[in-house]
């Protein structure tokens, strides 16, 4: 499998990146290059095998559905880089 | 000598008696980092006038009486993906330059419970992404052996402010050997803990089943000390382990006799300097006069874990890092055409070279069609990395190898090209996928740059590594030597 310029744009789509030319041909080398080196894995048989996701046998970590008190408003917002009346302000997403 | 060589219990009985304040350690730190850092790079934030403040209340608290903090009074470090309430956290990155946290990370808090005192915020590759600190979008921290010469990452802040006597101890985070490797290069002694052991919350996720904080110390009764603070469950993270947590420094009784060590040959194999190995098996000789036993193990999926490493660590920062998308926090790009458009600008302005190429590895290795091949394939053969501990810790108490192939590299010898940057984490990287406990102890130098023995333990047998390592430590005398600086 090699990674084409197209495939690197269609990435950076999904991933919310905004490439110049210069670093798109740069990322398919590179990526091309880590995943030839990756394809080293498929020289094990892991069909038996099961995949670990985590190591510790820790499942669903459930804790009482009680209400508690939330972060003060003007804390959450202390970062938000655009505000309005208690609410983070983003560009219009409707017309 | 400087204060920060003092053991603890010295640091203490001196506060006790009066002939030391918790001022003037503060003022040691700060002194220090004024004579050092304007070359050593380890700090991207100071907190000066809160550590003063809280100095003054802990020699309050010292002529009053009562009962003090594990801790109390000794000056720390902490890395910049750690956040604290207060005090900017940047992850080294420009998407964070305006952070300003309103929460401490759980390791902070314990961290005040004990009463040490937080002098300021470590460099770091972006993101936790790199070997070498090269990746700060600040500026890289040099190693206070050799300033022409990596300190290691990523938490190469951290390494480097406790080498040169600037904190007394640091924490720092290890995803694939982010806490041994630069404690290796710096000649200092870091430990990562047992995955779940040492809360994660409040630490700023790269890959969130590999990441652990833990301590980096000029020694191994230090970094006992800074465990027993920080470790314990936290119910705000939901990997967090339930387990008891036992007298870590009680553990270090000096006696390793009839102590069981298992040596992977893949560790001593290609690629390896020859000085390393050396300085190794050097050490598993000091072991054997100890009354320990060595033998070659096997680790036969060595070879295939930086693949799964970097599919994993990607794929899970490729997630994890879409948070950063310029609406709730961090830096917004101007002039953005629509919603979709200020995320995308946002990242792309935000992020540097690194984090941008393993969050399109990432998504790479998630995207439909690619999941089976990449992505489940890897956490496949992690298990069988992982049943290559299982199967020597059968036999074996601990395994003993290098923390890293050779000593720290010169600034820029390895930049622009990523594969050879990542095949450094050859001997942490199989560590961290099987979740287990590994510190380095510094065991040598080659050619002026210090080398790191790793001492791996089984999962939550923190202890036998203390004990082990500091058994090692007191044979020899390669962590009492110190960088000559300014």
């Amino acid at each position: 499998m090699s990674i084409t310029i197209k495939d690197v744009e269609h990435v950076a789509n999904l991933a919310r990146l905004e490439l110049s030319n210069e670093e798109k041909e740069q990322f398919t080398g590179q990526l091309n290059a880590i995943l030839k080196y990756a394809e080293k894995l498929n020289s094990l048989d892991t069909d038996n095998v099961e995949p670990t996701s985590h190591v510790l046998p820790i499942t669903n970590v459930m804790r009482e559905d009680i209400t508690r008190e939330s972060l003060p408003i003007e804390k959450v917002l202390l970062n938000a880089p655009d505000e309005e009346d208690g609410q983070i302000k983003v560009p219009a997403v409707l017309e | 000598m400087s204060l920060f060589d003092l053991r603890l219990q010295d640091v203490h009985s001196k506060l006790n008696n009066k002939e030391l304040t918790v001022s003037d350690l503060v003022n040691a730190s700060y002194r220090r980092i004024t004579e050092t850092d304007e070359t050593i790079k380890a700090f991207l934030t100071l907190n000066e006038e809160n550590a003063r403040r809280e100095a003054d209340n802990l020699d309050k608290q010292l002529q009053e009486g009562g009962e003090r903090g594990l801790l109390f009074g000794l000056p720390a470090g902490v890395k910049d993906n750690i956040v604290t309430e207060g005090l900017l956290t940047t992850c080294a990155s420009q998407f964070l330059s305006n952070y300003n946290p309103i929460y401490d990370a759980t390791t902070v808090s314990k961290l005040k419970s004990a009463q040490s005192v937080t002098i300021g915020k470590l460099n770091m590759d972006e993101f936790a992404m790199g070997g070498s600190n090269e990746n700060s979008s600040y500026y890289p921290t040099r190693n206070p052996w050799n300033p022409e010469y990596v300190p290691g990452g990523s938490s190469g802040g951290s390494a480097a402010s406790v080498a040169a006597g600037q904190v007394y101890f640091s924490l720092g985070s290890d995803t694939g050997g982010s806490i041994r490797q630069p404690a290796a290069y710096c000649g200092i002694v870091g430990l990562k803990p047992t995955y779940g052991l040492v809360s994660r919350f409040g630490l700023v996720a790269f890959a969130s089943s590999l990441d652990q904080i833990g301590p980096l110390t000029k020694n191994v009764e230090d970094s006992a000390y800074v465990l027993q603070a920080i470790a314990g469950y936290d119910e705000k993270d939901s990997t967090s382990a339930n387990v008891n947590i036992p007298d870590y420094t009680s553990a270090l009784t000096g006696d390793v006799k009839g102590l069981r060590i298992g040596v992977p040959r893949e560790y001593l194999g290609e690629g390896i300097d020859p000085q390393v190995k050396e300085a190794v098996m050097q050490a598993l000789k000091t072991f054997e006069s100890m009354g320990a036993t060595w033998e070659e193990v096997s680790l036969p999926h060595t070879e295939y874990a930086i693949a799964t490493y970097y599919l994993l660590a990607s794929s899970e920062a490729s997630s994890n890092l879409a948070r950063f998308d310029g609406v709730r926090y961090g830096v917004r790009a101007d002039n953005p055409d629509n919603l979709i458009d200020l995320y995308r600008k946002s990242r792309s302005q935000g992020f540097g070279p690194e984090v941008k190429r393993r969050i399109m590895l990432g998504t790479y290795a998630l995207s439909s069609g690619y999941y089976d091949a990449y992505y489940l394939k890897a956490q496949k053969v992690r298990t069988l990395i992982k049943q290559d501990f299982d199967n020597v810790f059968n036999q074996y108490d601990i395994i003993i190898g290098p923390t890293a192939p050779t000593t720290a590299f010169k600034i820029g010898d390895q930049v622009g090209d990523p594969l050879t940057m990542y095949l450094n984490d050859i001997c942490t990287i199989p560590v961290s996928l099987a979740g287990i406990p590994a510190i380095s102890v510094p065991c040598g130098t080659a050619d002026g740059m210090p080398i790191g023995l790793q001492i791996i333990g089984k999962a939550f047998d923190e202890s036998t590594v203390l004990r082990a390592a500091h058994a090692f430590e007191q044979q020899t005398e390669f962590h009492k030597s110190r960088p000559q600086l300014g």
